[in-house]
């Protein structure tokens, strides 16, 4: 494990994406303190907001501590168009870890200050704000919580079942192997993407919002365990009858445990390349399910429904802004990958020739 | 005759694994608390006798496995219901599965003709620039999210109003002649297609890469050389036809993937296909439709997997023999 460490680090690109995605996930867990907003502040007043400006030279031309306007919002009766000016009557400086709105940090301790707020009455949005009136910034953060988790929350769902299920049809053989096995290339027949969508349609609505990530994290694991298994399976046949395989039967271990304890740790390796190259997929099924309505719900943001926003021609041309979640999926799966082909190479030694 | 009787052996083995697709899907549907005549009911175009006769055909009041062997009977007579707007769900299939093979079919033929070529000369071209530069792009197109891309060229298209929104045809399609027709549907098709074609080329680029790196590598393409073969012999009769087979696997693969991957661009790009059609359905609670795009799509995926494995007999004598 320290020489695939050492040669993460080694390689440039892999070096670059272990930084991007560990100020990721450092900014994800710290979400709470680097938001100005909580997740679930909308003020209705303000909807689609474009970002707010930051000025550090004021009207004299001189340097001043940087502050922003608010926008008004002013409906043009000719064109019939919403505007947004600056209301430059009142300036609003940035205050640095200061006391804004309150929340509980990791969910427990209480706490009020944030990273950068302004006074009550100031707006800061970052990166504008969406329908509601909400920041895209502060929701990016909380939105990113549940898009870089689900992934691998799935895989941690679906390894095991993949492991036990490749390992009894590899080990058993025979009948049993070919029943589990037809079983597995049926649900690899039905389009994967079409069986997710059906799989989340299904779900009853109604439920709390912990209930649906649990059950679109199941959903995820349900449509990759199969293939996972198959090659799982492939690997048993060619271990099981080693000779220390041979052993453990001899000393009257049980079928179960022989595939536990013995057939199943030697296929770690190929689990770790499959599992790190895997996490973007998941990511992407994920926002993917959510861009479309049936993956997380409002109130709660993903970066996938976030961009659902972006689905109107109105919303992309004039409010770019709300397309940045979909350039940090892209950012992120782009950093899992160079990772995962790193490993591979690490731990394939066959694919390091190349 | 080999060869036939292998296909025949093989088309044969599909029919066990339709019925378990279609079991997994009957049953995924119907455990769920959907009522599957809700919006027939609600629709009030959809006479008393029509629903009487859908509740007839499902046998809704009857238990679950009958309901399955009757589905699978009128599956089979060709009958698949009726939608909730009330029109028969096989035209509208009939409708949309060409426009999503069309779909398919052109991404297919565009990322072989380019990801061959693009593989072959990284392989050759080894750890030079060029190599490089072209890993990094494929790397950016596997990490591109595909609805994020589509929505990305839908604000170009829409900016600079080079390429139709949306759609397959233009309105007036019907009164072009052949060649404008062609062309219309050609313009339509651009932008999805330059979506899947962008992720779909990165994956086989890079698995062709690797696959001629290995064949370049092994004792047969060594002899060949010290032979004293000129190089090009060497890669484009030796090399490359060991180096494409696995590949053809992969076109099965690929196929499965593109399915999945299409379903969400014609979404974005409102294209009249299977992936629109069944994202409709479900989110309509349309069982019938559900259930019968379900089953084409897994159909369409099998018959790829079907005609790969028979180009790969063609092409690769191997196989044969052991089978």
């Amino acid at each position: 494990m320290k020489e695939v460490l050492r040669q993460l680090l080694k390689d440039k690109f892999a070096r670059l994406a272990l930084i991007v995605l560990g100020l990721i996930y450092l900014a994800l867990f710290f979400a709470d303190f680097l938001a100005p907003y909580t997740k679930d502040f909308s003020d209705r007043t303000m909807a689609y907001v474009p970002p707010s400006k930051i000025f550090t030279i004021d009207e004299n031309g001189k340097f001043s501590r940087p502050y922003t306007y608010n926008y008004i919002r002013e409906f043009d009766q000719n064109t019939l168009e919403m505007t947004y000016k600056l209301d430059r009557s009142q300036k609003y400086y940035l205050k640095f870890f200061s006391q804004g709105q309150p929340y509980k940090f990791l969910g427990l301790i209480p706490m009020k200050r944030h990273l950068v707020t302004v006074a009550p009455e100031g707006r800061l949005f970052l990166l504008g704000t969406d329908i509601n009136g909400r920041d895209v910034f502060s929701r990016l953060l909380f939105g990113g919580r549940i898009s870089m988790t689900i992934g691998f929350l799935a895989l941690f769902v679906l390894f095991p079942i993949g492991l036990l299920y490749g390992g009894i049809s590899g080990y058993l053989g025979g009948k049993v192997d070919t029943v589990m096995m037809r079983f597995a290339e049926a649900v690899m027949s039905v389009p994967s993407f079409y069986l997710l969508i059906i799989l989340a349609s299904i779900l009853p609505s109604g439920m709390t919002s912990i209930q649906r990530f649990i059950l679109i994290v199941v959903i995820l694991a349900l449509i990759g365990w199969a293939s996972f298994a198959r090659v799982v399976r492939g690997m048993v046949l060619s271990i099981k009858n080693q000779e220390f395989v041979q052993a453990a039967k001899s000393i009257g271990q049980s079928r179960l445990g022989i595939i536990v304890k013995h057939i199943l740790p030697q296929t770690t390796s190929f689990v770790i390349v499959a599992m790190t190259l895997s996490v973007p997929s998941y990511i992407l099924s994920e926002s993917g399910l959510s861009f479309l309505g049936l993956g997380i719900q409002q109130p709660d943001a993903s970066w996938g429904n976030m961009l659902k926003e972006a689905q109107e021609f109105t919303n992309i041309i004039y409010r770019p802004w709300l397309l940045t979640p979909g350039f940090l999926i892209f950012v992120a799966v782009l950093a899992f990958n160079l990772i995962g082909d790193t490993i591979r190479d690490v731990l394939d030694p066959k694919s390091r020739v190349r | 005759m080999e060869i036939l009787k292998y296909i025949f052996k093989r088309i044969l083995q599909t029919i066990p694994l339709l019925i378990i697709v279609s079991l997994i899907s009957f049953f995924i549907i119907r455990l769920s608390p959907v009522d599957p005549l809700a919006e027939l009911r609600l629709n009030p175009s959809v006479s008393k006798e029509t629903l009487e006769k859908e509740t007839q055909r499902l046998g809704l009041d009857k238990p679950i496995i009958i309901q399955y062997g009757k589905w699978a009977k009128s599956f089979i007579k060709g009958d698949l219901g009726i939608t909730s707007n009330g029109e028969q769900v096989s035209t509208k299939l009939k409708e949309r599965i060409p426009n999503t093979l069309l779909l398919t079919v052109v991404v297919i033929f565009l990322t072989w003709a380019a990801g061959i070529p693009l593989g072959i000369l990284a392989a050759l071209k080894w750890k030079t620039p060029f190599d490089r530069i072209l890993t990094v792009l494929t790397s950016v197109g596997m990490a591109i999210p595909s609805f994020f891309f589509a929505v990305l060229l839908l604000i170009f298209a829409v900016r600079t109003g080079w390429f139709p929104v949306g759609g397959l045809t233009s309105a007036n399609f019907a009164d072009m002649g052949f060649f404008s027709q062609v062309k219309d549907i050609a313009h339509h098709l651009f932008l999805p297609v330059i979506v899947l074609f962008t992720i779909s080329l990165a994956g086989l680029q890079r698995q062709m890469r690797a696959n001629m790196l290995d064949v370049l590598d092994s004792d047969y393409v060594k002899f060949a050389r010290a032979k004293g073969l000129n190089e090009f012999k060497v890669v484009y009769k030796h090399a490359l036809r060991n180096a494409v087979n696995p590949l053809i696997t992969l076109l099965g693969f690929e196929f499965a993937g593109l399915l999945s991957g299409a379903a969400l661009t014609e979404y974005v790009f409102q294209y009249p296909g299977l992936g629109r059609l069944i994202l409709e359905a479900v989110l309509k609670s349309d069982i019938n439709l559900v259930m019968a795009s379900l089953m084409m799509g897994a159909i369409m995926l099998i018959l790829g997997n079907l005609i790969a494995d028979i180009l790969l007999i063609i092409t690769d004598p191997r196989i044969r023999v052991k089978s």
